[in-house]
């Protein structure tokens, strides 16, 4: 596995940042995920580690020393002595792109030159990856939209969203996990809740993940839209390989 | 139970937070004042991570339908125990039928209501601290009941506590934030050299201050941040966020506050003035 300079900082009393060279690659999210997996034999439960994009952040419950643990670090992830790939799934997830949801669909296929069937046959083709969850509980920051799909964010946000909403803004695409405001160019509806408190998992997804959207009915959206409420819906999911 | 008469303006129920959830952008939550609620639970002998009320601006009116004990601390809201006068940081007998309420707002901003062995609300992944919507409500509103053990004897080693004068300290001891060295000497001379007003755009989520600093184009990926993380956008504004804060933001990290110094801003106002003190 390729390995890459990284700079460790301190961040607070009881945090400490580590960060991979600044670019978005799947290469550096599969290192830092292989390492925030290594980091969990060696450290105490009373850590959160949280990924994102090019850099890992380990917050403690209590102060930390940093130059204690700043050279622990280091050498962990230089001594490393082979790959410690994470689990990762593909999640195929409905989406229903029906106008009643879609509201900004017809709006943005015409900024986009194409056909609202061509719109969605597109967002609906490729895999998405997951570099983040943050923002909101649940909420995914999603790479890999193709050019063909970048849009400009609504002009005047929407006070409100509603949750389930997709959205594609700029080289982003994404799922509203609840009601919200909101910029992004709304283009269909997931009936499936990304985040669940009464979930035996809460949130399925984890970084490094990746989703594809599919095309769904609205009969199909109302049934899985009861099942997910009850708990009863199980997203396809694959396991991919590290 | 505890019989909500009158809400006040934001009473919400907290404790030490909602931890092990971040990773799925989960705000930590908690007390605000973690200071505040600690020796509260100090006092009343309850474990540490002990549901309490936090009481923001103006208070409440509570009634009591089972006796217990009871401690304040924190901000100082005028409160009195059937019309009589009680002070923080002392601990207070209560009866079934008494009625706690409270007053002009003295000095701070957030108050605290524990009772002995905490409240007994429910506890979402892990926390009884509110955060609508992962719990279904983000305050209490008028009617709302908790539960609380009746308890009739208690007999406390420590009945009263010295109040420090936190609430009135101006300074917040901050250290380096991640991204502290894209600040250039004038941005850095502002920082530093003079005071900034809390701006009406205050809550559990996040502080924002009033003055600017320069603008700046920097940017960069999306990564975490924690309570008391001062972030600066691209126009200049900074935002310190707190207890219900986003767990990952794209701003410039900037400073990061101490623990001490969120415990000091959660007792500020709008219009109250802070000022930056490296270390």
């Amino acid at each position: 596995m390729k390995r890459f300079p990284i700079n460790i900082k301190p961040f607070g009393e009881q945090a400490i940042l580590i960060e991979w060279p600044n670019i978005v690659s799947e290469a550096v999210l599969s290192d830092i995920l292989s390492f925030k997996n290594q980091l969990k034999e060696h450290l105490s439960q009373g850590f959160e580690l949280i990924p994102a994009y090019n850099s890992l952040t380990l917050i403690s419950n209590r102060q930390v020393d940093f130059e204690v643990l700043h050279g622990q670090l280091k050498s962990w992830y230089e001594i490393s002595d082979g790959i410690q790939p994470a689990e990762n799934f593909l999640w195929k997830l409905p989406v229903c792109y029906d106008l009643e949801f879609g509201i900004d669909l017809e709006e943005v296929s015409s900024q986009l030159q194409m056909t609202v069937a061509e719109l969605i046959e597109q967002h609906t083709a490729h895999e998405y990856t997951v570099f983040g969850i943050g923002f909101l509980p649940g909420f995914m920051y999603l790479g890999g939209l193709p050019d063909t799909l970048e849009t400009r964010r609504k002009a005047e946000p929407r006070l409100h969203v509603d949750k389930g909403s997709v959205g594609l803004a700029g080289k982003q695409t994404g799922i509203y996990p609840q009601d919200s405001p909101g910029g992004w160019n709304i283009i269909g509806n997931c009936p499936i809740p990304i985040f669940n408190v009464e979930a035996k998992t809460p949130c399925f997804v984890s970084v490094g993940d990746k989703i594809r959207f599919q095309a769904i009915s609205k009969a199909k959206y109302d049934l899985h839209k009861i099942e997910g409420e009850v708990g009863i819906y199980q997203p396809e999911k694959i396991v991919l390989d590290a | 139970m505890l019989k909500v008469l009158k809400p006040g303006f934001f009473t919400t129920i907290q404790d030490v937070g909602r931890f092990g959830y971040r990773d799925k952008g989960v705000p930590v939550s908690g007390a605000m004042d973690m200071r505040a609620l600690s020796k509260a639970n100090l006092l009343l002998e309850n474990p540490v991570d002990a549901a309490v009320f936090e009481i923001t601006m103006t208070g409440p009116t509570l009634l009591f339908e089972a006796p217990t004990f009871i401690c304040l601390t924190g901000a100082v809201i005028s409160a009195t125990l059937n019309n009589e006068p009680i002070e923080n940081y002392k601990v207070y007998a209560v009866d079934k039928g008494d009625i706690l309420s409270y007053g002009r707002l003295e000095s701070g901003f957030r108050a605290y209501l524990a009772v002995k062995d905490g409240f007994r609300s429910k506890k979402i992944l892990g926390s009884s601290s509110l955060y609508y919507p992962l719990t279904t409500k983000k305050c209490l509103t008028e009617k709302d009941e908790i539960e609380y053990n009746a308890i009739a004897a208690f007999d406390p080693k420590i009945s009263e506590l010295k109040i420090d004068a936190y609430i009135d300290e101006r300074q917040l001891t901050v250290s380096k934030g991640p991204e502290f060295d894209l600040l250039d000497d004038k941005q850095l001379k502002r920082l530093f050299s003079k005071e900034f007003t809390i701006a009406k755009e205050n809550n559990r989520m996040a502080y924002q201050l009033k003055e600017y600093l320069s603008e700046h184009a920097a940017s960069m990926l999306t990564s975490a941040t924690l309570p008391g993380t001062v972030q600066l956008t691209p126009a200049g504004r900074l935002i310190i966020l707190m207890k219900d804060g986003q767990t990952t933001g794209g701003y410039p990290r900037v400073l990061q506050l101490s623990e001490n110094a969120i415990t000091i801003l959660a007792q500020k106002r709008a219009g109250n003035s802070i000022r930056f003190k490296l270390v």
